[in-house]
């Protein structure tokens, strides 16, 4: 935190009256008559926004743990595999991988006539599984090689005591090696899901009804160009920084590593 | 090489990415120099970008250092897409205006420059971000001795501080670069024929959704796998002379 002494310097006092000075114009100089309409719709996307973030981190960091422990210590036949698939992931953009599930397997399907039998269905006709699906992987992708960094960074020592204890290998998976794993790379996840944020209004390119989904709707609509876009990117800020804050308070929970 | 291929069943997929009119093939190339040039012009203004700001953050005044500070804050939190939107519309307005106001019309901007100015200014954050920590993991002695030889401020950029910081600036640039070739993607939404746009175009008009976007993603794996390549001979080019930290013969 810094503190409040070193933000009363006399030109960060100037800049703050110069941007509050902007903040006001911004209020009565441009329109703002569309938000009450559209408030109800906004507040839809954004917990759309919010839950495509929350599921597809906490899915993607347990697709990520197998991943990295293949990449660290599995067999070849387990370490390839897994590397291909994080190169791969890294090595397109997103939006391709978006609308390659969205196209291709939604183009897929509808052939199978048991899929469209099936009690899935309806789920399938809708967008959304498709970017729960790609985004999922993405962070699975990028935090697989993350993970495997934080698998191979445990002290060998830990582990050895735990095995000299008797300690059967999964308790020691569980109690000794994922939690120092984790807390060595906290702040690299923090970043990550930010990253996370920052990769979900791809998915409004498939029709899911997020934030900036809407922001594109009043901006067709009203033909109103700048006002959606800064009161975007202000809760795009806002989420971001509620993640940075989010993490920093689970830091210090947790016991430091060592120094 | 035919009755490979169609053993394998891919014939039909060979014909739609075939490089003449038939296919799609040459739509597909023509999309990835797009983007290629984009990422180019791009990553180089980043870095003109990053190099001031860097310069900027570590030896500005207190107004500047806290400007940048915003400069790179913002742009870190708020999402490509969002800022791309914004900086195409200012920078057409802005240019539009500018262009009313001299007496012309209204200008038709190309979607190559528009590309690079947006994600020119993206690219910037992050590169004043690595490029002023690897300013600052070079050894203050190095740049305090060209000072006190009385060196240009110029001069000592050109001839210490940037070889010197070569070697720790190139893992991060790397990084940067391949973000810079996946970003180009993004210009997708904003209709710039780039290689993901081509690729869903020749998909949707020919209804074979995996081949292209299957073909595309081969692109620009061997783009990222082919500039793993280079950055590792820039490293080892850039480190040449140091000791390796693994020990071993020097």
């Amino acid at each position: 935190m810094t503190s409040l002494k070193s933000l009363f310097v006399p030109h960060r006092i100037v800049m703050m009256i110069l941007f509050a000075a902007l903040v006001v114009w911004c209020a009565l100089s441009l329109r703002w008559d569309w938000i009450p309409q559209y408030a109800p719709l906004a507040a839809e996307g954004l917990w759309t926004t919010v839950w495509i973030l929350v599921v597809t981190s906490i899915l993607g960091f347990a697709l990520a743990v197998p991943l990295g422990l293949a990449q660290a210590i599995g067999p070849w036949y387990l370490a390839a595999p897994a590397r291909l698939f994080c190169t791969i992931i890294r090595g397109t953009p997103l939006l391709l991988q978006i609308w390659l599930l969205y196209y291709g397997l939604g183009s897929l399907f509808p052939q199978f006539p048991w899929i469209r039998s099936s009690e899935l269905w309806p789920y399938l006709r809708q967008a959304w599984p498709y970017a729960v699906l790609a985004l999922t992987l993405s962070y699975a992708g990028y935090e697989g090689e993350v993970m495997r960094g934080a698998f191979s960074g445990v002290a060998k020592g830990q582990l050895e005591a735990a095995k000299s204890f008797g300690m059967p290998r999964m308790t020691m998976f569980r109690c000794i090696w994922l939690p120092q794993a984790v807390r060595n790379v906290l702040p690299t996840l923090g970043g990550e899901t930010i990253l996370q944020l920052k990769a979900t209004p791809l998915v409004a390119t498939i029709t899911v009804l997020d934030i900036y989904a809407v922001s594109s709707r009043v901006r067709s609509d009203t033909f109103i160009v700048y006002e959606p876009l800064l009161l975007l990117a202000l809760v795009y800020m806002a989420i971001a920084g509620v993640i940075t804050l989010g993490f920093r308070w689970f830091e210090n929970k947790v016991p430091s590593a060592q120094r | 090489m035919t009755n490979v291929l169609e053993l394998l069943g891919l014939a039909e997929s060979a014909e739609l990415l075939a490089l003449s009119p038939p296919g799609w093939g040459g739509n597909l190339l023509r999309g990835l120099l797009n983007s290629l040039q984009i990422a180019f012009g791009a990553f180089g203004m980043g870095l003109i970008i990053g190099l001031f700001g860097a310069y900027g953050k570590l030896y500005g005044g207190p107004v500047l250092r806290d400007l940048l500070a915003i400069y790179t804050t913002v742009i870190r939190a708020v999402p490509e897409l969002v800022l791309i939107l914004i900086l195409y519309y200012v920078g057409t307005d802005l240019i539009n205006k500018a262009a009313t106001a001299m007496g012309y019309d209204r200008v038709e901007i190309s979607g190559i420059v528009a590309g690079i100015w947006v994600l020119g200014i993206v690219q910037g954050a992050y590169a004043t971000e690595v490029l002023r920590g690897a300013i600052k993991a070079v050894p203050p002695g190095q740049i305090e001795a060209a000072r006190a030889y009385g060196m240009p401020a110029f001069m000592t950029m050109r001839r210490v501080t940037i070889p010197a910081m070569m070697s720790f600036a190139t893992p991060g640039l790397a990084n940067l670069w391949l973000i810079a070739t996946k970003d180009t993607a993004l210009l997708a939404i904003v209709g710039f024929a780039e290689l993901t746009l081509e690729t869903r175009q020749a998909a949707s008009s020919t209804r074979a959704y995996f081949t292209f976007f299957l073909a595309a993603g081969a692109l620009y794996l061997l783009v990222t796998l082919f500039s793993g390549l280079i950055f590792g001979w820039i490293e080892r080019w850039a480190r040449r002379g140091q000791p390796s930290l693994k020990g071993g013969q020097p």
